[in-house]
């Protein structure tokens, strides 16, 4: 209850009066920056749409799937807005959880929504879900160490020149490292990265019989890289760092290198949050055997659940927070590198964002390079580059992620790792029906 | 009430230390014992100063070497406020912790005091079996109660939240009025039934009364124990009814540099129980002395 | 207490003296044993149904094949659940942490507490401020305490524990990787050790000061006046100590969801928070349903042998 409908004061009564008629949405979102911006811009909402109100629920991304889900499943009917990612939008379109999103107004130029991002979102050639904003991967680096150990980056790095140079620019004493590097088990934290790397060694996660490929020697070898690079030339307490702790990491000048998603981007860019946003480098993810699958493609979209019983509201609202007038808003209010990024082509023709996002290129092409019907060597037949797209995957990633994580601080060895991952993947699959 | 007099009398004779050498060997003890005591305490309670300390830094002062010398800033609270109405959760969290507990011990007292002075060959059983219902995850039971609240539409109230804590902390409420009532010296309710007391009366007048102490700090334990449950609150509720601990949820991990935001979110949301608990320790000490571990 | 204190017998309306008398004294054991029934009715019913209830529902889904994600995919699955889950090698690892977990912060409340509970018992400078302050943490969300622990105290870069160390010339611990069940343990006995020093200091004080004058007299030094005048005196209240704390000891949840995740590996994956992986990462409601039966089992378990254990305690 607002307190404002309880006082009875009497300046209060007109507001009151338009506030009893407002239909109230419940908009469930994540704690990620580009959120707490959207939450921050309520009030532009509800000035230009006096008759909906909002409420948040934003919460942390474990948190919120997990209670995203249980909501949606049983039909609960909490939520007209949820908050959810290419993996879910999919997923739950097919069970028919999800409101469709055709006939979307003219204005809204649909068209001008990046194609990668829209085919993530959709099922059956229609739109699911909006995307509030989308990323890939690629790599950050410090130009002043890369300069001063008279290393020049090359268009396309390689995993085994990361290697060396991380070997090189390794200072643990400085509290100076070689590498971060996401190590926190997750299937959308560790695994993500993972998930890439061993895409890019040539390796898959099942092959088109649904059989895990876990212990094939293209993830034996992808897995050893990885901890062999993270634990000789990473920070300390890799194994509990994600995409956050290595985000403050790199921005307080601690890391030399670092590949992750690009909405880091805009904030290791901002002076105010970072020490390094003079010294900053970008480069496409590194590779190995194949460039497909090196770099991932993720999107957090706005969904309207079918439970809900405001959905014209909730559209009204999902449009607005997606729109290109949102992105000029934000970029006015708050900066043009806070604006969120990746969804839509004319964010990336807009002068004022050309001019003060100098990486806006590179995000562009990694955001379109990504392709998740095809990001394997050998053939899959699963869509998702960092993710498999079936329901299954988020038990499955998870434990593997623990599993790694294991590996990663010494507690197993990588082979005794891969095989509990391959052995626990089964089973789930086996039980889920893929296999007999 | 009466015990604790008691042994303050009691104690005075114990200490006839009068001559200079024992009060100064005494003086020493005492000093040494107050210094140990100190630390031990200030250890321990380091964290939570930390966390109060780590609020009024700011972000790069948060994540920097440790250290008590900065200029205390109210950004990071301004900045919490903005994002979530801190008055909303409060007020659920007040309502919910106080409301459970009222309705747990208008339950329980009669359960109680029936297995307390009444008691039959299942009493023993009967109170084992309801402390065995707490050692349920209550993860296991997510969905059903899920779907039993969707389908009641007790889904984001503080109604809802109320009947689950008032259930989760019963158990433990009426075991321990059981103890407290038990200890009860049964020729007082005697004395007051030949008197003509019914039970009611007997219960009131009586038993409600010389027991006050106990209830109290049972009742105290159930306020913190709902303020502090962080499963069903954040699980049964969405934007209405959510308490302090869905609060947390929404600062706990995000992106970027979090420490100090996170560390005032933090002490918002501990203080008033914080608060609660110093004010009624005593409280809670003395009702407790009282019965279950006398 | 004197019973001489208390006689608002006084206060009674004399019309319900006559008959009230007359129904207890006729038919005694009926009203008593009706009277028993009428009261306890109310919790005993209400336990009852948020007992049975969600307990016939889960036992029913453990016999379903019921994925949230898969709403096609229902049916009656048998002893499948069943058999799927004592064939995880994960719930026999999550069992023996659960035990583990259980088992060291009973000891380090019990142990700390006590003998904390003593010192606070001493006349020192300040000691009322000093006790409250040691009681603190338990007044904390589990939660709140958690992320204090994992981001500021036990930080491998930022934390406080890491900036002691190195101070000291020591190499910084990396606390959730390195010992993850470890700081699992300090976390959660930092929490309830507040706990056990409550209960115990408050038993403290009805000891009879007296006796152990007598003792000291007689030429008991501190440690004997310990073990033979303090602890046996304690017993009731630790027994107390214990009950309360294995009943949330063993569905301990936030600290590790906040903390590791259950991680490295299954390091810290105790039996709640694996059924939270099914319940809530999977969705699988027939497993989660199963885990949860089984839990009950080896909660009732414990109940009979420990709780039972420790109520004779409390009866003498």
């Amino acid at each position: 209850m607002k307190l404002s409908r309880v006082l009875p004061i009497a300046g209060l009564a007109a507001v009151g009066a338009t506030v009893a008629n407002a239909e109230t949405i419940t908009v469930a979102t994540v704690n990620n920056n580009d959120m707490v911006v959207m939450q921050s811009l309520t009030d532009a909402f509800e000035q230009s749409h006096p008759d909906i109100q909002l409420d948040w629920v934003v919460l942390e991304e474990n948190v919120l799937r997990q209670r995203l889900t249980t909501d949606i499943a049983t039909g609960g009917g909490q939520f007209d807005v949820m908050t959810i990612g290419t993996y879910e939008v999919p997923i739950w379109a097919e069970r028919s959880w999800l409101t469709p999103l055709d006939n979307l107004p003219e204005d809204y130029q649909v068209d001008d929504l990046l194609k990668s991002v829209r085919d993530g979102l959709s099922h059956d050639g229609t739109l699911q879900a909006l995307p509030f904003y989308a990323e890939s991967s690629m790599m950050y680096y410090r130009k002043d160490l890369f300069d001063e150990a008279g290393i020049t980056m090359p268009d396309q790095p390689t995993w085994e020149e990361v290697r060396e140079w991380a070997s090189k620019l390794h200072n643990a004493d400085q509290e100076q490292y070689g590498i971060c590097l996401r190590g926190k088990p997750g299937w959308g934290e560790n695994m993500a990265l993972v998930s890439t790397m061993v895409n890019t060694f040539g390796g898959r996660w099942f092959d088109m019989d649904w059989q895990p490929q876990i212990d094939s020697p293209a993830w034996q070898e992808a897995v050893s890289f990885y901890v062999d690079l993270l634990s000789n030339y990473g920070p300390p307490g890799a194994s509990s760092n994600g995409f956050n702790e290595n985000l403050a990491l790199f921005s307080r000048g601690n890391c030399a290198m670092w590949v992750d998603a690009t909405s880091a981007a805009g904030k290791l860019f901002d002076a105010d949050q970072s020490s390094v946003a003079d010294k900053l480098g970008f480069a496409p993810a590194p590779i190995a055997k194949t460039p497909k699958g090196s770099h991932w493609l993720w999107s957090w979209a706005l969904a309207i659940p079918a439970s809900s019983d405001s959905k014209d509201a909730a559209r009204q609202f999902i449009t607005w927070a997606t729109s290109k007038d949102y992105v000029s808003l934000v970029g006015e209010r708050e900066g043009w590198t806070s604006v969120p990024p990746g969804t839509r082509t004319s964010t990336y023709e807009n002068p004022n964002y050309q001019e003060s996002a100098p990486f806006a290129g590179f995000v562009l092409d990694a955001i379109q390079g990504a392709d998740p019907t095809d990001s394997t060597l050998e053939p899959s037949p699963y869509t998702g580059v960092q993710f498999v797209g079936i329901p299954e995957f988020q038990s499955i990633g998870t434990q593997v992620g623990q599993m790694i994580a294991a590996a990663l601080t010494g507690e197993t060895s990588v082979e005794q790792a891969l095989q509990s991952s391959q052995r626990a993947t089964e089973r789930t699959m086996q039980r889920a029906g893929y296999l007999d | 009430m009466t015990t604790a007099k008691n042994q303050t009398v009691a104690r005075a004779p114990a200490a006839p230390a009068t001559r200079s050498a024992l009060a100064s060997a005494l003086l020493n003890r005492r000093l040494w014992l107050g210094v140990l005591g100190w630390t031990l305490a200030l250890v321990i309670f380091f964290p939570i100063f930390w966390m109060i300390v780590t609020g009024f830094k700011t972000e790069a002062e948060a994540i920097a070497d440790p250290s008590l010398i900065f200029s205390p800033t109210l950004e990071n609270y301004a900045e919490v406020q903005s994002r979530a109405g801190y008055a909303k959760f409060a007020l659920n969290s007040v309502v919910v912790a106080f409301g459970s507990t009222l309705l747990a011990l208008l339950i329980a007292i009669p359960a109680a005091y029936s297995m307390a002075f009444l008691p039959t060959k299942r009493t023993k059983g009967t109170l084992l079996w309801m402390l065995s219902t707490k050692m349920l995850p209550p993860v296991g039971v997510l969905v059903p109660i899920y779907l039993l609240f969707r389908d009641t539409g007790l889904l984001d109230t503080r109604t809802g939240l109320v009947i689950v804590y008032t259930l989760m902390n019963l158990p433990i409420v009426v075991w321990m009025l059981y103890t407290f009532f038990k200890d009860m010296p049964k020729d007082i309710l005697e004395a007051g039934r030949m008197d003509g007391a019914g039970t009611l009366q007997e219960v009131i007048y009586l038993l409600l009364p010389l027991t006050l102490p106990g209830i109290a700090s049972t009742g105290l334990l159930a306020v913190i124990l709902s303020w502090n449950e962080a499963f069903w609150s954040l699980n049964l509720t969405s934007s209405q009814a959510a308490p302090l601990t869905a609060y947390i949820a929404s600062f706990s991990s995000p992106e970027g540099l979090f420490w100090a935001k996170l560390s005032a979110a933090s002490t918002m949301a501990i203080a008033p129980i914080l608060i609660f608990g110093w004010l009624t320790q005593k409280q809670m000490v003395r009702g407790l002395t009282f019965g279950a571990v006398k | 207490m004197s019973a001489g204190r208390v006689t608002p017998a006084g206060s009674f309306p004399a019309t319900f003296m006559v008959t009230d008398m007359n129904k207890t004294r006729t038919s005694g054991r009926t009203i008593g044993g009706l009277r028993t029934l009428s009261l306890q009715a109310p919790a005993v019913t209400l336990l009852f149904l948020w007992m049975i209830v969600p307990l016939a529902m889960t036992v029913w889904f453990s016999l379903q094949r019921y994925n949230l994600l898969m709403p096609g995919m229902t049916g009656f699955a048998g002893l499948e659940n069943y058999e799927y889950l004592f064939t995880d090698p994960a719930l026999w690892s999550a069992m023996g942490t659960t035990l583990l977990m259980v088992g060291w912060v009973l000891v380090i409340t019990v142990v700390g507490g006590t003998l904390l509970a003593v010192l606070f018992q001493q006349d020192f400078m300040g000691r009322g401020i000093a006790r409250v302050l040691a009681i603190s943490p338990f007044f904390v969300m589990p939660t709140v305490s958690a992320l204090v622990w994992k981001n500021m105290m036990m930080h491998p870069a930022n934390g406080v524990l890491s900036w002691v160390a190195e101070s000291l010339g020591l190499p910084a611990v990396d606390w959730f990787s390195s010992l993850p069940l470890t700081s699992v343990i300090i976390i959660v006995a930092w929490q309830w050790l507040p706990f056990a020093l409550l209960i115990l200091l408050t038993a403290m004080q009805s000891l009879d000061e007296d006796q152990v004058e007598a003792a000291r007299m007689d030429g008991a030094g501190p440690i004997a006046i310990f073990f033979f005048i303090t602890l046996p005196h304690l017993k009731r209240a630790i027994s107390v100590v214990i009950m309360i704390e294995m009943i949330f000891l063993l569905t301990i949840f936030a600290e590790i969801f906040v903390t590791t995740s259950g991680g490295p590996g299954l390091a810290t994956t105790n039996l709640a928070y694996l059924i939270y992986i099914r319940a809530l990462l999977d969705f699988d409601v027939g497993m989660a349903s199963a885990g949860g039966v089984v839990a009950i089992i080896l909660a009732n378990i414990v109940a009979i042998f420990l709780v039972r254990m420790v109520a004779k305690n409390l009866e003498s």
